[in-house]
Order: structure tokens, then sequence, then C-alpha cells
């Protein structure tokens, strides 16, 4: 692997300019002229606009322009979509209710934007904002999905009676209850999945620039997949056509999903660029972000789990609810259905599975895809369901899930997944030996002469990466494909810049994908360079998401290499007058095997762009480009073991142990895999103990809207952990990589929560398990 | 944040002056709580005076028993003070656990008393340890000074000068977390004098702010002892209830956390 190869933990090249401030955010951009926009918006959850009186605002000191969305109509600006159709099983497409950029005639969250402010300064253009008169008749709101479903209740859109958006289902029905009516035992349990706020560390920003004389718009955002931001607004809001429109994320301060859609204040502040002549720079704040970036989560779901006499699983039904907010984020669809549905069989082989989907507006921000994006909700249901069953039918949790698990590959589960390669019983061994599992019941008693409850859970995950097949994802309604794209551009030096089509915002792409160049050609991974993120620089990808970089990003890398190498091997046998088959690249030489003939890599380069002599018929010049579509999702897997300490005094929980024992195939960097891990598990931790999105319920405002109220976890909520791996290499990809951006989040959930139920007794508790829950719970169990 | 004029102030009288003549001034110490206020636009002074640069307000002062805090005086400076550890350890453990490092080095003990946050810390300590409030006026008992959530004694352009109290033989402070804010979600200051005294003071579960629990405080004069506490109870109608906490579980949060005080002291 050599030092700064494929399994190194090689430092990482980035963080010297994050670590000192020199880091090149979004909002750190500026250009001659630039001014600050501000956005006016809803204070209401549901409301009628009557009117909007600008005139107070405009005369106020400098203010440039204000803009509203009558105009942006009129510019022929469109509409926000959702970019997977997803159809109801009575054959109808799913209802979307529009989503303008600026809303003049309804606004439906509190937040949603009505106008925008450009001037001078920022605080001039909020003192303007303030200025900006909207008469609103105030309807009723609706927060819950359950209670938007209901008769009776506030409509958001025409288009969606009773507020439903689709009614979806997967899976055989018939065959599934059939089960569940010969079962022996049926476990039955109803479960909530917590809305979460996503809080990445740079709050979203954009600074849109119009250059007239060329007719021609720039665009920095802090986005995950640039490319795809200049597609669907090219395409679909007609903002420019492709080639007139650059987009560029420069340094992104995280995403955890929220930073993949296509926002209103992107389009909005391009549009206003050329209204007002000069370029428009918007940052959100801190609580603009959690009124307005895209939640995650919010299911609640119904599970009857069946079970023969022999403890194996052999039907799962599941009815859930799924809360979209106002309007259809772009991947919004896919996240409660092909994303969740497809995982419900987990780590098991389950002969019958049906599960039914429901998702529906309401008015609070939309909900998308946020770190997991469907896999955690389907985790969370099955294991707390496998948890729940095994103290019901009196088993340990392990037996239970060791007598289901799937053990032989590929295994074709009845949701769509066809699992390639696993070993589910070697992590949950490992986790098991690392918790110290059967010493559990000793340190319980110790605890409880201290007067507190321990308590013990686990849960083994699985879920689907290196999205996606293109081909597979396009017949289940995507509307792009899902492959990526790499190319190797080998300097006349020798040195290597690599355009790739994924997008790095904390993952470490600098460090992981020059990895790859290191092993291949032996050379230091300072001689290369990794380009993403500017549509003008790198050739169409798809950007980052779904633990897809490594297992599809890196493979398009793989395959450009594949050819840079061939042709430098044809190169150096020609100088070398060897035959192309006997050159082997070494330490950075090419060299004839089983001679003491070599070139150094930079000559080979060199020669290729001098292109004196080079093969007959050979193209001078070494750069290659490479599409990669994957073959099959990826399928990381593991088991998570969690031991907490329960005050009964109080209801709080201390998180005395927490072991992550995970399979994501082959490791480019096992620090960096570390990092995801650690950083996945936290916001586990955070959903099962601290975070939680509360709108009121009356008036739909967000009491969460702030640091004070809304509970993000931090470094003494947290343990050590202690990880470990069972790879077994991922058979599709040329590296056999899995992925592990999402694990963490996916796995920990669960695990945290079997721990607090087992810990007091009562299984009936909801995430986060804040200390007034548990305590209410643990009484109520007494 | 709206536009403001700044000011630093070189002396109490300096700072008074600069208020009174400002129209709508108010004093700055920490701007923990103030510059926070301002960005959201919740607070729109015209005038800020900065009093945290005014070397008389910046001092603690230990004579045998009886302590002098400066109301420019930061937390950082309380928790970490030896004089103020070797005879009233409870207060610099209490200001240990405000916010974090970065709150600690620029929040003040006058801001947080003049601004009487009903999940403050202090202001369970002051009144458990009967502190007086001294101002560039007059000095105002602790028990007359916090008058309602975010409410007190002091009168337009009044400004704390200092905190000063007797230290007691003995006395703890116990704070159960906000999981959000980490602000006192409820903490219970205790203190006992040899006289016999025993006050012990509830912070951030008060639905008028910080209170005595004359109730506890007659079970521990009996009793100094967790025990004497089991069958103390606090009415929940006069608790906060809030989306982290309703009233029920904080009243037994008063309980616990004034039992783990007591053991503590
Ligand atoms: C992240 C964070 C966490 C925090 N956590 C806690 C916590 O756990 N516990 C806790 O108790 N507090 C907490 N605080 C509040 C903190 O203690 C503040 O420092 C304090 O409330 C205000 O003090 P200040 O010196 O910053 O005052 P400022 O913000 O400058 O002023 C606050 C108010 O007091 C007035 N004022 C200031 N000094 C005087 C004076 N000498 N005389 C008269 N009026 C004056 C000001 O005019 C203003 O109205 C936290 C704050 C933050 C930002």
């Amino acid at each position: 692997m050599g030092v700064e190869g494929i399994g190194a933990s090689v430092a990482r090249k980035e963080d010297k300019r994050f670590l000192t401030g020199k880091g090149r955010y979004t909002d750190d951009m500026s250009v001659p002229g630039m001014k600050y926009a501000f956005f006016v918006r809803s204070p209401h959850a549901h409301a009628r606009i009557k009117s909007i009186d600008l005139s107070a605002a405009s005369d106020m000191p400098g203010v440039i322009g204000i803009l509203e969305g009558k105009q942006l109509q009129a510019d022929a600006i469109g509409n926000i979509i959702c970019g997977w159709m997803i159809h109801s099983k009575d054959g109808s497409p799913m209802k979307m209710g529009a989503w303008r950029p600026l809303a003049h005639e309804t606004v439906r969250y509190v937040g949603d934007a009505v106008a925008i402010v450009v001037a001078d300064s920022l605080g001039e253009a909020r003192d303007a904002a303030e200025a900006v008169v909207v008469d609103y008749e105030v309807l009723p709101a609706v927060t819950e999905a359950l209670q938007a479903l209901e008769a009776g209740q506030p409509q958001l859109h025409p288009e969606a009676p009773n507020n439903l958006i689709f009614d979806w289902q997967i899976g055989d029905g018939a065959a599934t209850d059939k089960a569940i009516g010969e079962a022996a035992h049926v476990t039955e349990i109803t479960l909530r999945n917590n809305r979460l706020a996503p809080n990445p560390m740079e709050p979203r920003a954009t600074l849109g620039i119009y250059d007239s004389a060329e007719d021609h718009y720039t665009c920095y955002t802090t986005s995950q997949n640039p490319h795809v931001a200049r597609l669907v607004m090219s395409a679909f809001y007609n903002v420019a056509p492709e080639n007139k429109l650059r987009v560029i994320a420069p340094d992104v301060g995280g995403g955890f999903g929220s930073k993949i859609y296509i926002y209103p204040e992107e389009i909005v502040c391009l549009w206003a660029s050329k209204k007002t002549g000069v370029p428009v720079k918007w940052t959100c704040d801190r609580t603009e972000a959690f009124l307005t970036d895209a939640h995650g989560r919010d299911h609640v779901s119904t599970v009857k789990m069946a079970f023969d006499r022999d403890h194996r699983i052999i039907g799962l039904k599941v009815d859930t609810i799924a809360n979209l907010g106002a309007y259809m984020s772009l991947f919004s669809s896919a996240v409660p259905t092909y994303l969740y549905a497809t995982l419900l069989s987990g780590q098991y082989a389950i002969p019958a599975i049906h599960a039914n989907v429901r998702t529906v507006y309401t008015n609070t921000v939309p909900v998308d895809a946020y770190r997991g994006a469907g896999r955690p909700e389907a985790t969370y249901l099955l294991e707390r369901t496998m948890e729940t069953a095994a103290r019901e039918l009196g088993v340990s949790p392990a037996e239970l899930r060791r007598k289901n698990f799937v053990r032989t590959f590929p295994y074709q589960t009845p949701v769509i997944m066809n699992y390639d390669a696993g070993d589910y019983e070697a992590s949950l061994e490992a986790a098991m030996a690392s918790a110290d599992w059967n010493g559990f019941a000793a340190r319980k008693a110790e605890a409880a002469g201290r007067g507190m409850k321990r308590g013990i859970g686990m849960s083994c995950y699985i879920e689907a990466c290196g999205i996606a097949p293109s081909a597979a994802v396009g017949s289940l309604g995507a509307g792009v494909g899902l492959w990526e794209s790499a190319e190797v551009r080998v300097n006349a030096v020798g040195t290597i810049e690599v355009m790739t089509g994924s997008h790095s915002h904390g993952q470490g792409h600098e460090t992981t994908f020059a990895q790859l160049i290191a092993d291949r050609f032996g050379i230091p991974i300072d001689n290369v360079n990794i380009v993403h993120g500017d549509t003008d620089k790198v050739q169409m990808g798809m950007g980052t998401y779904g633990s897809r970089s490594g297992a599809v990003g890196m493979s398009a890398v793989v395959k450009a290499l594949d050819k840079v190498e061939a042709k430098a091997k044809k190169i150096a046998a020609h100088l070398m007058e060897a035959d192309e088959s006997d050159i082997v690249i070494e330490n950075g030489e090419l060299k004839v095997a089983g001679t003491d003939k070599t070139l150094p890599w930079f000559q080979v380069a060199l020669a290729a762009y001098t292109a004196h002599n080079l093969p007959p018929g050979m193209e001078p010049g070494l750069k290659e480009g490479a599409f990669y579509d994957p073959s099959n999702f990826t399928f990381p897997a593991g088991c998570y073991i969690c031991e907490v300490e329960v005050d009964p005094e109080t209801g709080k929980t201390e998180i005395v142990q927490f072991v992550a024992a995970d399979d994501f195939g082959n490791i480019i960097n096992p620090m960096i895999v570390e990092g995801q891990v650690h950083g996945g598990i936290a916001q586990g931790v955070g959903q099962a103990l601290l975070e939680n999105v509360h709108y009121d319920p009356q008036n739909g405002q967000l009491i969460t809207a702030s640091y004070m109220d809304y509970a993000m976890p931090r470094a003494d909520d947290l343990p050590s952990f202690k990880l470990s791996h069972q790879n077994t290499p991922c058979p599709s990809n040329p590296l056999g990589i899995k992925g592990c951006g999402e694990a963490g989040a996916i796995g920990s959930p669960p695990a945290l929560m079997n721990a607090i139920t087992d810990a007091i007794g009562n299984n009936d508790l909801t995430m986060p398990a804040t200390p007034q829950k548990v305590w209410s719970a643990l009484n109520a169990a007494n | 944040m709206y536009e403001t004029n700044y000011h630093r102030a070189s002396s109490v009288e300096d700072a008074v002056r600069l208020k009174s003549s400002a129209e709508e001034g108010k004093y700055l110490a920490g701007g923990m709580t103030l510059i926070a206020t301002m960005k959201q636009r919740l607070a729109a002074p015209g005038d800020l005076v900065d009093i945290r640069h005014i070397a008389g307000l910046k001092f603690i002062s230990v004579t045998g028993r009886s302590v002098r805090i400066g109301a420019a005086t930061t937390h950082y400076d309380v928790a970490s003070s030896p004089e103020l550890k070797a005879i009233c350890p409870a207060i610099c453990d209490l200001a240990h656990h405000i916010g974090d490092p970065h709150v600690r080095h620029m929040g003040t003990i006058g801001g947080s008393v003049a601004n009487n946050d009903p999940a403050a810390d202090y202001p369970a300590a002051l009144l458990a340890l009967d502190a007086v409030i001294v101002t560039n006026q007059r000095e105002i008992g602790a028990a007359d000074f916090f008058t309602g959530l975010f409410e007190t004694a002091l009168e337009e352009g009044e400004m704390i000068v200092a905190i000063a109290f007797e230290a007691p033989e003995r006395a703890a402070y116990a704070k159960f977390r906000n999981p959000a804010s980490r602000y006192a979600m409820t903490g219970v200051f205790v203190a006992r004098r040899d006289s016999g005294d025993v006050r012990v003071a509830v912070t951030g579960a008060g639905a008028d702010g910080v209170f005595r629990h004359a109730g506890m405080e007659a079970a521990l004069a009996q009793n100094w002892s967790p025990d004497a506490l089991s069958g103390a109870t606090t009415d929940p109608a006069d608790l906060l209830s809030d989306l982290h906490a309703s009233s029920e579980y904080r009243a037994q949060l008063v309980k616990v956390m004034a039992k783990r005080a007591v053991a503590a002291a």
C-alpha cells in the first residue's frame, strides 16, 4: 500500500487550510460591486397574501432593489420541483403542489420566502426588509402528518386532497398477511422517527453574479452537487442555459444531505443579480437555517413482525406516514420509498414483506434526505422491533438475530435489494466481544449498588450505498442517472490533476482520492490535486451523498487511471524498447520486469507531451476520462452495541460504552473512515437523546429555532467509541468499497434506545429520550 | 443588529454620566446576553456604555469571611479565585458551570445579576448567600433585588458595582442543565451558617424566577441531611413548564438537586 497508498491513514491534506482559517467558503467570496440580500419571509405557517407594499422599504437608505414573486413569474422563472416520480398504488402520479421560489399567493410554512431586498449592506437590506409590508390573511395550519390526513384539516395544495401526496406500496401484501395469520407470535409496535434539523457548521449561502456583457451567470453556492444544481436551474427553473451558467461550490462546511437540493435563494439571487445589475450575496443566519434548511426523518410507523415456532421471521408488515413538509423538495419522494422500504429486510431472511407509505403535506419546512436518508428510519424500525420481539419471546436479542441472519450471498430480498456480500455474524461476534456482553450482568449489579439503572442494547444495521445503478433508479422514477465521472490529467512534468464529479464537504476527498493515484503510480500525494466543485473546470458529475463518493466516484477515477496507466505503459515500452506487457509501475518508476531498465514517471509524462518519440499513431498527451455507472448498490452492514446508565432520580442517560463493528468493504484511509463513524454516531446519539424539531401544533411556529432549544450533541455527551471492522470486499466495484459516511447515524439510534428501554424496563419511549421522558417512562413502569 | 453608538467608560461616574446623556442607552458588560439579543434585533439600544474596562469594577476581595466581588468580574475569575475557593467553593463551582469557556471569559457577575434570567445560576447563589447588591446609589438585599422574570429592583440608570456577602460555613450548588442551552433547568443553592440559619434558593424552575424554598429550609434547619428532604414537596403550580421540562418534572428536580447540594455541602 505504501505510506500514502490505499489503506494508509494519511493525514488530511485539506486540514491545513481548514484549521488555519484559510478555507474559502461561499461567504468568503467577494467580487467588485457586490451587494447583499436579505429575504422577507413569512412569519405565518399558512396564510394568503393579500398584498405586498414595497413603497416604504424602497425608499430606505442603501436599497438597490426589492423584488417579489410576481416579477419572478413574469420572467418565467420556474417553480421548484421534486426530481423523483413516485406513483401511488392506484397508478396515479404523486401530487406535486407548486413551490414558488418567491411566494406571491400563499405562504405555507414559517420562513417561506416572499421577497428579496438587495442593498449596499446587509444591515440596510435587513432594515428595508422590515419595512416591507405584507398583508396576510392568516389561515389555519397543521404540522403533524397524522393529523393532516384527517378530515376537516387545513388543505395545503389544491392538487393534493387531504394533503396526501402519494399512497405507495412495496412487497407482497397477501403473502405477508398470510404469514401474520399463521404466525406463532406477532410483535406489534408503533414507532416515531423524530424530525431533525441538519445543522451543518457552515450555513447555506449563495453569490449570484450576472455578467451583462456575456449574458452569463455565475453562482457560488453551498452545494453538495454543483452540476446537478446547474442542470436543474437550467432545465427546470429557466434561470439560464447550461453554457451560460457556471456553478461553483467552493469549500463547503458540511451538508448531511441538506445541501443537495436547490433552494429558492440560489435561483432568486441569480435572477436578482440580472434585475438589479449587481452581484448579490446571501448568507443565512442560524435561525434562518433552522427555518429553511430541509429537515430530516419525521415518520410514524406501525409494524407487525411475525415469527414461527422456531423464532424465524416469516413476515413483516409496515405502515408508514411520512411528513414531507409544505412542498416537495428535490429527492423528498425517494427518501421514504426507495431509500427506506427497500431496506426493510435488514440483515434478515424474511420471506414476505409489505410496506405501505403515505406522504403528507404539512405547514412545516420541506423534509428531504438527511444523513442516511430512509435507511436510519428502516433500521430504527427493524431493530427496535427485533429487540422488542426478543423480550416478548424471552430469548437473547443476539440469538434472535443470529437465527434470522442472511448467510448466503447473493441474497434477493422481497423488496428489490440484492445483497451481494456480507458477514453479519462476524460483526455481531466482534461487537459482543468488544463490549464484553457476557460481563453485563455483573456491571448491571454493580451499577444497581450505586442506585443506577444500567442497560444494554444492540442494533444490526444494513444500508444501501454506492447510489446508484442509473437504469435501475431510472426505472424506479429517478429523474437523473447516478453514475459518476472522473478525468485524470497528467501534466508534462508528471504531477496530476484529477477532476471528479464528486464533491467534498468535509469527507476528505482531496486526500483519499489522491491516495488512489499515489497507490497506482507511486508518486507523492503532494503531487496530486483533486479538483471538484466547479462546473467550468470539471466535466458533468453527480455529486456527493448516499456514501457514493468512494464506491462510485473513486471507481470512475480507477477507470480513468486504467486508461492512463495503459497509455503510459505503451509509451514506456516504446521508449525502453520492451514489450508493453513487461512494463510494471513501482515507486514512481516504469520498469521492464526482470531487467534494470527503468524510466521515472515524470519522463514518461514528458515524453507524452513533447511527442518527439511516441509509438506510431499515438496521440500526444496523457489525459483520460471515464464515467462509471455502478452495477448494484453496495451494502455496508454492522453491529452496534450501546450500554447506558440511567439516573432514576432525574431520568438522565449516560452512555458508558459504545461499540461499533462495521463492514465497509475495502478501506482507503482508516483514519478518515474512523472519523466518519465517530461523526455518524454523534449524529445518531443526537437523534436518540437530544435533537428534536418542534413546531407549535396550534400555529405552526418553529419553537426549536435556535440552540437555546434545539439540543445538539456535544463532546461530553459522548463516550470514547470502540471501533472495529470485519470487512468483506464489495464484489461490484473495482476497489471493493462499500461506503462509510452514513453508517454511524444509521446504526446508533436503535442501539441506544434498546439500551435505555432495557435499563428502565419500559419499551414505551420515543426519541429523543430526554431526561424528562425517561423519568416519566421509568415512573410509568414502576 | 441595528446601528448603535459605542462608548467605553473609564470610571463608574463616567459610565453613569454617559448613560444618562444617551437617549436609549444600555450598560454593556460581557455582552454575552446583550449582544446576542441585539443581533436578533430584539434589543436596539441607541448607545452602549461599555463598563467592562473600568478597573475598579474587576476585583475579588476576601477579608475574613466577608466577600466583595466587582460587577465586571468574569465568571472565569470567580471560578478560579483561590481566595474564594478557600472560604466559599460553592460559588466558584457555580461559576465554573456557567456556559462554556468563551462565555466564562466574557460574561460578568454584574451582567448576570442585572439580567436576572430565570434560568441563570448566580441569582440562586445570591439569594441563598443573603448577598447585597451594591449599586452606584445604594445597597439592595438579594431578597428585594430579584423581582420577577428578567426583572430587578434596579432603577433606570442605576448600575451594579459590586456583590457582597458573608461566606457561610457550608454551601453547595447542584445544577441540572437544560440539554440544549445548558442553563439551569433547575439549580439549587443551599447554604448553612453556624448560627443555624439555612437557606435554599431555587433557580431555573420558578414561574416567577428565583425563589427560596421555605419547606426545605425548615426541614434542613431541623436536620441538615439529604434525607431530611425526602418528604419535601414543591407545588408544580408555582413552577415553569416548557418544551424541555414540565412543572411536575421540575418539582422532582428541585428535590433531587436540593438533596445533592446538601450532600455536597
Ligand atoms: C452560550 C451561552 C451560555 C450561557 N450559559 C449560562 C449558564 O449556564 N448560566 C448562566 O447563569 N448564564 C449563562 N449565560 C449567560 C451569561 O452568564 C451572561 O454572561 C450573563 O447573563 C450576562 O452577563 P454579561 O456580562 O455578558 O452582560 P451583558 O450581556 O453585557 O448585559 C446583560 C444585561 O445586564 C445589564 N448590565 C450589565 N452589567 C450591568 C451592571 N453592572 N449594572 C447594571 N446593569 C448591567 C446590561 O445593560 C444588559 O441589560 C450564557 C450565555 C451564553 C451566550
